[in-house]
């Protein structure tokens, strides 16, 4: 019978060939067709681990490093296998009940999902962590792990400096091809953000196998496609930590700003805003605490008054009015302007804070007595300039020249979200006025004394000093004068910062009429109580009215006179006059910087003028309100002051209404060496304001 | 047993076959050493320690090559005697698996023996099976060209293939349609292979198609059929009737008996295996038998797990493979059950294409050689015996490999030789080596 079969013997190899056809057809479809086999098994498998370089340090510019890293650690968990842990111990040890416990481990496991590591309790205390490590063999699952946070010795110029945090998803969306994860830190404002590049440094991956329990089995192909993790560079900044602290102490418990300029390169020696906070407070554990109460805080420490406020120079500005009148050839520095108190060349008559005769005969005098009929005169000139047509292209031609100098635009500072201020474009006017035909120089007659719709930033007005103090340019205001072993990427983005901006061609002896006019100030003028010793200065005060209440204080400066070193800003909120205290401030940061040291006396009168509180009533009622005096200046307020706030308008229904007690606030304590004969620096806060209007 | 050669002994035995045997075992060996490999620990203490699953692998093939050679130095005779005794006692040893037995895995198949051993009865069964069937068809008073024949060989198939089922090994009792082979080729009709296949195709298109839509075109295949027998038909009423009937019996397997199957004996995630095969999801509430038992683990691993994970290591060897024990799937042992059912994803990550393609033709030239040897068998005997181990290998590999990658259902077979596993091995070396050893005296008749 066999024979007869015989072909079904070949049939069944046709059989077995046909399904091992089958079988090799379907091996080519996915060994060869198709490649998503390989991606997934790669998914599968590789883990990618970042290994972060540490961040570059922040020096001064004598090499003093302003922020530094430290180690903090994380307790970190992997749920999977957070199996027989004593909870009770690891609640009692971090204070948290087993319901947060198990919260967190919820949270951990979304984050991280259950086999990857993921955060429990960041930035331990010294204590935690000691007291962890030691029970850590208790805690299966649990881990301690490293990382790097920011520290301030100095703990100064947190606002400059900026802060680093997590990023969210914005920045994830921003930077999408920059290789930062969810999780990562990355500098968030001020230099931090600006130069994020340099400082995050070159990050490494490090590639690892894991298997279906997420374990690490061992470096992926010996680490060959491994990068290794580059450090971040280092800043070195022409910021001066002495100068800093100083001004930022000379600031407290007043609203204002403070910028010092080296006019020679632009470099920022000093920035400080005030109120500020302690840059310690926003790293690690501290931060979670802080970051809210900052950010409500209606003083907004957070926000960089600096780069960020616009404030009306005011007199400030004047110095800026003659040097354009000079170089249209409008006036001569042996103009002069018979002033008697009051400016009505426009009808409604502008008070002039001088009247004895003479004290504008020419413009050096003006400028030390800060005549306002002299500059009104002045601005009205320029406008109405002849060789221009009309008003509008007289104004068009001052606002070029504003502009040149620096205001109302961006100067190109390396912090992140600087503000242009404002110089009025015409089209602000022609909505007001109407037809440019319709309006005149009187019509913005103000500007001439920076008020109006004029405003400056306190950098602004800082670099206008350095402008006049070089005769003619500036630098790019900056703080990072060079990296660590800079690339040519890196020297292009600090390239802006080493060209001279040679705005006009102003003749120098224009220049020395200005400046021996602000010379002049410090004489016998308006801040000729002001000295700094060993050195000849130039200064220009300003007292500027704004909507928000009292005046604010201004004072704009350089020293030395002859080759001068610093240029210097500083603006008092609603403080009064800008010789009583905006100027003694630039007075000790210009010590500070030049001698490297302050007198005793000026010690002395830098304590004090740091105990000065001049925060406005509204703010110091809102600390009240929300009782948040703890963490502000250490400042206690007493029942009188409190129930000098019943009497602002401000305060509104809601508050208790007890006794209306109606006392002056304390007057601040006067400053030890103030020039009584000066008018300027007559105190009081119940002072008849300049009766100016806008 | 390479050591033993002698004339005497090494006469009329298929070397071929030896060797390839060998190449396959070093394979499996090599194979699990790359499923077991860690890099932390050094392979060579690690491998004479005998903890490891190659090493314990490398001496079950010391211990079969004991057995193959006493095989071989056994009379023929012998197999065609004991047949019958064995395969009773085979049956016997399953039945007594139902009272001694221990759980492995889910199966209550293993009998344990001495020193942690266990033995498996279904597995040595097979062997048993086929001498027996060798011995009944080649009884001189059996013709197989009688209904009888079939219906007796087909009991001796289907009894251990329904007690292997009984004790939850169903991929055992697939194999057992691996005789369909021996059979076929002792004058089964082939229309009984038309049958089957048409009939695992309709289950095929059962699971496919809406119930309806087939019902339909099963309707539309019976008018062209009685349309195409034409005249005849009128003169043959019985066509009509056999059509009819045949429309009738399609039609009530995809309405009910599919999914009596499917709902009722199957296990739930034997149907949801069966079901992810072609792609759809199995609403495990309809199952009777997981129904019974309420106490059953809901939550497990989503059922094309491993296939998936299977598919990945095999797809991502690509072409040339990701190297020897470069595999990442191997070493981060993603796919379960690596060891056993799913070795071959291992060959195919780490040597890709070339791999695999190589490897089945090993295989291939293999079980061509024991069709081979089958042919040139003068008994009968010795022919259905060979025809009984081409099938058995056949099945193994083909409904292993086809599992793996995803072109047949999960269903715990190993894969022939390869595998890791000393009673699976120890099967495959008995079948192979009483065929060489009858076919070392293919020139005399047994009976």
């Amino acid at each position: 019978m066999s024979v007869y079969n015989q072909n079904r013997g070949g049939i069944i190899q046709i059989i077995i060939g046909t399904i091992f056809f089958l079988i090799v057809g379907q091996l080519v479809s996915l060994q060869i067709v198709s490649n998503k086999y390989k991606l997934a098994a790669d998914n599968n498998a590789i883990y990618r681990k970042i290994i972060y370089p540490d961040r570059g340090i922040i020096y001064d510019r004598k090499k003093r490093a302003l922020l530094e890293n430290t180690i903090s650690y994380d307790l970190v968990v992997i749920p999977n296998e957070a199996k027989g842990v004593d909870t009770a111990a690891l609640c009692d040890i971090l204070r948290i009940d087993k319901e947060e416990y198990s919260k967190r481990i919820v949270e951990a496991i979304i984050k991280n999902t259950r086999v990857k590591a993921g955060v429990f309790e960041p930035f331990l205390t010294p204590e935690l962590y000691a007291q962890l490590n030691e029970n850590l063999y208790r805690f299966p699952g649990f881990s301690l792990s490293e990382r790097s946070i920011r520290n301030y010795p100095y703990n100064t110029a947190a606002q400059v400096l900026g802060y680093v945090a997590e990023v969210d998803v914005n920045f994830l969306k921003k930077h999408e091809s920059e290789g930062y994860e969810m999780g990562d830190y990355a500098g968030i404002t001020g230099l931090e953000k600006n130069y994020e590049s340099v400082l995050m440094g070159q990050r490494g991956v490090k590639r690892f196998l894991r298997d279906n329990k997420g374990k690490i089995q061992g470096p992926y192909e010996k680490g060959e496609f491994d990068t290794v993790a580059v450090a971040g560079k280092n800043l070195y900044t022409s910021i001066d930590v002495q100068v800093q602290q100083l001004a930022e102490k000379l600031l407290q418990n007043k609203i204002g700003s403070a910028v010092a300029i080296n006019p020679k390169t632009g470099g920022v020696i000093a920035m400080a805003s005030s109120p500020g906070y302690n840059p310690n407070l926003l790293t690690g554990s501290q931060r979670r605490k802080t970051i809210g109460r900052l950010l409500l805080d209606t003083s907004r420490p957070l926000y960089n008054r600096a780069i960020k406020g616009q404030y009306p120079p005011g007199s400030t500005f004047k110095p800026l009015g003659a040097l354009i009148a000079l170089d249209e050839g409008l006036i001569t520095p042996n103009y002069g302007y018979n002033c008697f108190g009051s400016y009505g060349a426009c009808g409604d008559p502008r008070k002039c804070e001088h009247h004895n005769a003479g004290h504008a005969a020419n413009l050096q005098l003006a400028l030390a007595y800060s005549c306002n009929s002299y500059f009104l005169q002045v601005f009205r000139m320029a406008i109405d300039n002849p060789k221009y047509k009309s008003a509008k292209a007289g104004y068009l031609k001052w606002k070029e020249y504003m502009n040149a100098f620096g205001f109302g635009r961006k100067l190109g500072v390396d912090l992140p979200s600087e503000n242009k201020a404002n110089i009025p474009d015409t089209a602000q006017y022609n909505r007001d006025f109407g037809n440019p035909r319709y309006w005149n120089s009187c019509y913005m007659l103000t500007l001439g004394i920076g008020q109006d719709r004029m405003t400056a930033t306190p950098l602004q007005l800082a670099n206008s000093m350095a402008f006049i103090a070089n005769e003619g340019y500036y630098y790019t205001p900056h703080f990072v004068d060079s990296i660590e072993s800079e690339t040519e990427e890196e020297a292009e983005q600090l390239a802006p910062f080493r060209t001279k901006q040679k705005v006009t061609k102003i003749p120098k002896e224009y220049f020395d009429v200005i400046k021996e006019g602000m010379h002049d100030v410090t004489v016998y003028g308006t801040a000729a109580f002001i000295k700094v010793p060993g050195h000849e200065y130039c200064a220009k005060t300003g007292t500027a009215q704004n909507p928000h209440g009292k005046n604010h204080s201004l004072f704009v400066c350089f020293a030395p006179k002859d080759n001068p070193k610093i240029a210097v800003a500083v603006i008092v909120e609603n403080a009064g006059y800008g010789s009583t205290w905006a100027g003694p401030i630039g007075g000790l940061l210009m010590e500070q910087y030049l001698n490297d040291t302050l007198t005793i006396e000026s010690k002395l009168k830098a304590d004090n003028l740091s105990q000065v509180d001049l925060m406005p009533q509204a703010i110091k009622n809102w600390y009240v309100q929300h009782n948040k005096a703890a963490y502000m200046a250490p400042i206690e307020y007493n029942n009188d002051e409190l129930s000098d706030v019943w009497d602002m308008e401000m305060l509104a229904e809601g508050v208790v209404k007890t006794k209306a007690k109606d006392t002056t606030p304390p007057a601040p304590t006067p400053l030890p060496n103030s020039d009584k004969t000066n008018k300027d620096s007559l105190l009081p806060n119940t002072d008849k304001k300049k009766r100016l209007k806008p | 047993m390479s050591s033993n050669y002698n004339n005497n002994f090494s006469k009329g035995t298929d070397l071929a076959v030896i060797i390839l045997y060998l190449l396959m075992a070093c394979i499996g060996i090599l194979s699990i050493f790359m499923v077991e490999y860690n890099p932390n620990s050094d392979w060579a203490t690690s491998f004479i320690s005998g903890k490891t699953s190659y090493s314990k692998q490398f001496f079950f093939l010391i211990f079969c090559s004991f057995i193959a050679v006493f095989i071989l130095l056994m009379d023929s005779k012998v197999f065609t005697a004991l047949a019958n005794i064995l395969f009773a006692s085979g049956i016997v040893l399953m039945l007594a698996t139902f009272v001694l037995g221990k759980e492995i895995n889910g199966s209550k198949s293993w009998i344990p023996i001495a020193a942690g051993f266990n033995l498996q009865p279904a597995e040595l069964c097979k062997i048993f099976t086929a001498l027996a069937l060798a011995k009944f068809i080649s009884r001189p008073e059996t013709d197989f060209t009688k209904l009888q024949s079939h219906l007796i060989a087909g009991a001796m198939i289907g009894i251990p293939a329904i007690l292997s089922i009984m004790q939850h090994e169903l991929g055992l009792a697939i194999v057992y349609s691996a005789f369909i082979f021996a059979m076929y080729r002792e004058g089964l009709p082939p229309i009984i292979l038309v049958v089957l296949i048409s009939f695992a195709l309709l289950v095929i298109a059962t699971l496919l198609l809406e119930p309806t839509l087939l019902a339909i075109i099963l309707t539309v295949i019976g008018g062209l059929i009685l349309i195409y027998l034409g005249k005849s038909y009128k003169r043959n009423k019985q066509a009509i009737i056999i059509v009819a009937s045949v429309w009738i019996f399609c039609v009530g397997t995809v309405r009910f008996v599919v999914p009596y199957i499917f709902n009722n004996v199957f296990e739930c995630y034997q149907t949801t295996r069966i079901y992810s095969m072609v792609g759809k999801e199995y609403d495990c509430s309809l199952n009777k038998r997981s129904a019974q038992k309420p106490g059953a683990k809901a939550a497990r691993k989503p059922d094309d797990y491993n296939v998936k994970q299977s598919k990945i290591a095999i797809g991502s060897g690509g072409f040339w493979g990701r190297g020897f024990l470069k595999g990442t799937q191997t070493r981060g042992k993603y796919v379960p059950e690596q060891n056993t059912d799913f070795i071959f994803t291992s060959i195919g990550e780490a040597f890709g294409f070339v791999g695999t393609f190589t490897f089945l033709g090993l295989y291939l030239f293999f079980l061509f050689r024991l069709i081979r040897i089958a042919e040139r068998q003068r008994s009968t005997f010795s022919r259905v015996y060979a025809y009984s181990v081409v099938g058995i290998f056949f099945f193994h590999i083909a409904v292993n490999i086809s599992m793996t990658i995803g072109l047949f259902p999960v269903v715990g077979i190993p894969l022939p030789l390869i595998s890791y596993g000393g009673s699976s091995l120890l099967t495959f070396t008995a079948l192979v080596f009483i065929l060489l050893r009858l076919d070392a005296d293919r020139q005399m008749v047994l009976r």
